[in-house]
């Protein structure tokens, strides 16, 4: 069910840097936008992406890394070929959306925010995804997944693994 | 200037229209607490301690973002901007480390002071601590994040200066400051100029403490201590004991160094002298030669490092010279060893220093002397850490008499030295020497007023010398020298022959190494002014006020160093300069492994 093909990593930085010029020297204001092109090319926002932009924007490193971990839709590390996002919104939290969670996380290895080592997997926690009448839910990539029990997590995540 | 009436407690006032209330206040002679606000440089409204009520507004209003309107009626001292104000102050110190006994900043501290005033007395609100680090790796900046409180002063300074290398992290509760992945200040592209320290309203920024080193030094019979004091310590050093800003202590200065127990004490400023003449003839010799103009001063080790991380294309342009007191600890290593006959693993040199870049600069490669074994500078204390010292030692520094320096060998120094201290001071004292050099004469004009003071934070200026025309800029702060820089690359500046460069603005009066003022004082003085003063006034009572005319150095060329530039000089007096990488890979691996 991988949907993505890979790029190498010279393909990525060759579109990254036509991206990256588009808005050089315009500074601050541009940041943003920067940012959100530039994880749609490369995936995510590694350091080496970030002094990339850092550089084209006359900022700093640190400056770039700030608005990156302000914002949870920018991610430093990788997402995975399916990206798992567990809601934490309000009503599936009180519905035991944690105990989902933890089940995720034991079964897959890694924690939220990170991605397994073969590049399949990845977790988020996110806030809300509209869906809260079949709550506690879970999205694998435009799946959505409800009214969850930890004990179900493994047989859904064997579909994936298999694909 | 438009002007508006506004009433602050019951106070009618006429303020400019420009005004925000917490200066209108301060006009009115009503004092509002701040704690996050720090003039000119962090005007943001965040910490809400600056609360008061406006009347007709539906909430309060933060004093220091909010500006006066015609008729505005303000009240800072109800009951509710009171429990306000009380409130955020508790919420504040439940998330702080209050280990208050045991913090560098006790006594010296405007959230305790606030606290003080407050009468806090307990915490309600006692919960989760969030996540902090302690990062003493560097040799200049310690950064305790359990004493931050998240005000954003030093982020708002990093970025004045042009640097940024702190910033806020993350979000939320979970709200940091630090570098980029919150790595280590070693690690991060930072210059240690240390006015992220001078902005911390807390103990969450402060110089690595070399004082116990020197202690020991002191205690250690078998080693000598040498110490040398910049003259940037002296327009300043009095503020740690309550003297007005501005104060002149050299005398008490040297009285103080004398009763801690130094074995000689010298002044930095013959360095200084000696550095003028080592740079102005690398600059004559630029100049005749062909050599790569414009030549940079090197007396600044933020500006050094600033310059290997950001402009390394400008090395070639900076000149090979030590700073001074590096000059001037590698010649009491060896022609004052030599003389003394003492052997230079036995000397210990303090340099006194109102800087922390410098505690780096002491510690680099480049600053060890692989002939004789040892490094030109074995500690260097901030103007923060002697105060310290000498109040530890029970020192009553108010009452003490006036002396000097240690007079033999290296002992005196001219007036062109002591204004080294001040943004334009290396320039000035250059050009007194290289004007009576090219025009072979006495020249009896030497004060250049087109390269002091702070109203701009680039000067130029052109001096004509006989036929020569010498074209100069003077930039204080590393982001006036990134403008400086950005002009010359792009061709849009002039063909400057010498320019010198700070890390600090207002030069190293105000350094990061200088005493902490609080932020409701800085609203009134402009530090670097008050501070440059007292050097100035030094200059003018100097017998002597051009470095060639430096008796002493003139002695060391004669016996020891032959003439400036000369072959040994260069081993001793001369340096080189690495280009730095700005977050290499390598810093999130060291990173992990701790």
């Amino acid at each position: 069910m991988a949907t993505t093909t890979r790029l190498t990593h010279d393909e990525k930085i060759n579109k990254l840097n036509k991206v990256i010029d588009k808005y050089r020297g315009q500074g601050r204001k541009v940041l943003m936008q920067l940012l959100q092109e530039a994880q749609a090319v490369y995936g995510y926002l590694p350091l080496e992406v970030q002094r990339m932009v850092a550089d084209a924007l006359d900022l700093s490193v640190a400056e770039v890394y700030g608005v990156i971990t302000f914002y949870s839709f920018f991610s430093l590390n990788p997402k995975g070929d399916n990206q798992i996002s567990v809601c934490m919104g309000t009503a599936c939290y009180v519905k035991g959306a944690q105990a989902v969670l933890d089940k995720v996380i034991s079964e897959l290895g890694i924690q939220v925010g990170e991605c397994t080592q073969d590049g399949r997997f990845s977790i988020h926690a996110c806030r809300c995804v509209g869906a809260c009448g079949l709550a506690p839910v879970m999205m694998i990539n435009e799946n959505v997944y409800g009214r969850l029990t930890p004990d179900q997590i493994p047989e859904i995540l064997a579909k994936y693994k298999e694909a | 200037m438009d002007k508006v009436n506004v009433t602050i407690d019951g106070i009618k006032i006429e303020v400019p229209a420009k005004y925000t209330i917490l200066e209108a206040a301060r006009s009115a002679g009503v004092k509002i607490p701040t704690l996050c606000y720090l003039k000119g440089i962090n005007e943001i409204g965040a910490c809400r301690v600056c609360l008061v009520e406006v009347v007709g507004g539906r909430s309060l209003s933060a004093a220091c973002v909010t500006p006066v309107t015609e008729g505005m009626v303000v009240q800072t001292q109800t009951p509710r901007v009171r429990n306000t104000r009380r409130s955020t102050l508790e919420m504040i110190l439940s998330d702080h480390n209050r280990d208050c006994l045991a913090c560098i900043r006790n006594g010296n501290c405007e959230l305790q002071t606030l606290s003080e005033t407050y009468g806090i007395r307990e915490i309600s609100f006692e919960g989760t601590k969030s996540p902090s680090q302690y990062d003493d790796v560097s040799a200049s900046i310690v950064r305790d994040s359990s004493k931050c409180i998240a005000c954003g002063r030093c982020v708002a300074a990093c970025q004045k200066q042009g640097i940024s290398v702190l910033s806020f992290i993350n979000r939320g509760f979970e709200t940091a400051i630090g570098p980029a992945y919150d790595i280590s200040m070693a690690d991060a592209p930072c210059i240690y100029c240390g006015q992220c320290i001078i902005a911390c309203p807390v103990g969450a920024l402060h110089e690595k403490e070399d004082d116990e080193r020197v202690w020991n030094a002191i205690m250690d019979p078998k080693k000598h201590v040498v110490v040398q004091v910049a003259p940037a310590v002296r327009a300043a050093l009095g503020e740690c004991f309550g003297l007005p800003i501005g104060t002149r202590v050299t005398g008490k200065m040297f009285a103080a160094l004398r009763r801690l127990g130094f074995d000689k004490i010298y002044d930095t400023n013959f360095g200084a002298d000696l550095t003028i003449m080592e740079e102005g003839t690398e600059l004559l010799n630029r100049i005749k030669t062909g050599g790569k103009l414009p030549m940079i001063t090197s007396c600044s080790p933020g500006w050094i490092r600033f310059a290997e991380f950001y402009y390394p294309d400008f090395l070639d342009n900076l000149s090979t010279c030590k700073s001074p007191h590096q000059m001037e600890g590698a010649i009491i290593k060896s022609y004052y060893a030599e003389k003394k006959g003492i052997d230079p693993k036995d000397i210990f040199v303090v340099s006194i220093m109102p800087c922390t870049s410098k505690k780096t600069e002491a510690d680099r490669d480049e600053m060890f002397n692989p002939s004789l074994g040892v490094r030109d500078v074995d500690a260097v204390l901030t103007t923060r850490e002697i105060s310290r010292m000498i109040k530890q030692a029970g020192i009553d520094f108010n009452h003490l008499p006036d002396e000097g320096p240690d007079q033999d060998l290296i002992g005196e120094y001219t007036g062109a030295a002591v204004i080294f201290g001040a943004t334009g001071g290396v320039m000035e004292a250059a050009l007194r020497t290289v004007a009576d050099i090219l025009g072979e004469q006495d020249l009896p004009a030497i004060e250049y007023q087109a390269v002091r003071g702070v109203e701009s934070l680039i000067k130029e200026a052109e001096i004509e010398i006989g036929e020569h025309k010498i074209r100069v800029a003077v930039a204080h702060s590393t982001a006036a020298a990134r403008k400086l820089l950005d002009d010359i690359r792009d061709g849009s500046a002039p063909e400057y022959h010498f320019i010198e460069i700070m890390g600090c603005s207002g030069g190293c009066v105000c350094g990061g190494g200088q005493p902490q003022i609080d932020a409701q004082t800085l609203m009134d003085i402009d530090l670097r002014t008050a501070r440059a003063q007292a050097l100035y006034e030094e200059d003018v009572i100097m017998p002597e006020r051009k470095s060639h005319k430096n008796a002493d150095v003139e002695k060391l060329y004669q016996e020891f160093l032959e003439q400036p530039n000369s072959h040994k000089a260069h081993a001793l007096l001369h340096t080189h300069y690495q280009r730095r990488e700005i977050y290499p890979d390598s810093v999130l691996q060291s990173n992990d492994t701790e």
